[in-house]
């Protein structure tokens, strides 16, 4: 398994996160979330033009991405940046693909000698 | 975006039978996978091995060393001759004060088919979503490729945009 291809692999894999970046508002809201920490529907659209229908349908598209996550309290949702745990989720796997490259590598050795 | 699998994709220059013995032979897949089973592969049997370097890579195998003697447990879920080869375990599970008994386990399957030359195997893990994240986060060691630079890309983006 050639190394080079594997960034190309997590390119195409972080497609989902620019075609979600690639709006002005989605990425406005995510500008907030990240300056300002974690925050209510009412919070994001606070000083804004946006409504609160076209930011939770914003939010839904970054949620689907991974970008995103809404945790419940009380009667309202409070929506944070998921980054963190999706950088962490990568790592992971990225770790143990690495981890099949090598044993591979190792099988076509041991059958083809 | 998948994070939930790994999918590889590999040719043999070796014959299907070589392949399925060097899979699905236990003592054979020990040698290259670098582990000791002292029992066959069977179905929905539990079979513990122990970690021991592998006969292939001197350099992997320095690198085994220090885990050999570990338990390593798998439960072979199906074995169809010369097509489908699968087990599940616990992945990533290098933690000697960890027990992961009580958690998820990953299946992995292994496909064979038919190519111009030799064999083309294609190796699947998947069920990592089911794995808590707490585990996820112990198994860094940072690969500066990959996620890590696209994340510093979209910061650098906000940043910008902010």
């Amino acid at each position: 398994m050639p190394r080079s291809s594997r960034g190309q692999r997590a390119l195409r894999g972080s497609a989902p996160v620019f075609a979600a970046l690639g709006d002005e508002t989605r990425l406005a809201i995510v500008a907030r979330l990240s300056a300002g920490g974690p925050r209510s529907i009412s919070g994001l659209t606070e000083g804004t033009s946006v409504t609160r229908q076209a930011v939770t349908k914003h939010l839904h598209v970054l949620a689907g991405a991974g970008l995103v996550r809404g945790v419940r309290r009380g009667r309202e949702r409070i929506w944070e940046l998921e980054a963190r745990r999706l950088e962490e989720a990568r790592r992971y796997l990225a770790e143990i693909s690495q981890g099949w490259d090598d044993a591979l590598e190792r099988l076509k050795k041991f059958v083809e000698d | 975006m998948s994070t939930d699998r790994i999918e590889k994709k590999i040719l043999l220059r070796a014959p299907r039978t070589r392949v399925w013995r060097a899979l699905t032979d236990s003592k054979e897949f020990g040698q290259w996978f670098g582990v000791k089973f002292d029992e066959p592969f069977t179905p929905n049997k539990p079979l513990r091995g122990t970690l021991m370097p592998t006969f292939v890579d001197e350099e992997v195998a320095k690198r085994q060393k220090p885990y050999e003697g570990k338990q390593f447990d798998i439960v072979v879920a199906q074995i169809e001759p010369e097509r489908l080869f699968s087990f599940r375990w616990h992945p990533y599970a290098v933690d000697p004060a960890v027990d992961y008994s009580s958690e998820p386990t990953t299946l992995i399957e292994f496909v064979l088919e038919e190519a111009a030359g030799g064999t083309m195997l294609t190796v699947t893990e998947s069920g990592f979503d089911a794995i808590p994240m707490e585990r996820r986060a112990q198994a860094f060691a940072m690969n500066e490729q990959g996620w890590g630079m696209q994340m510093r890309l979209i910061e650098k983006y906000l940043a910008h945009a902010a």
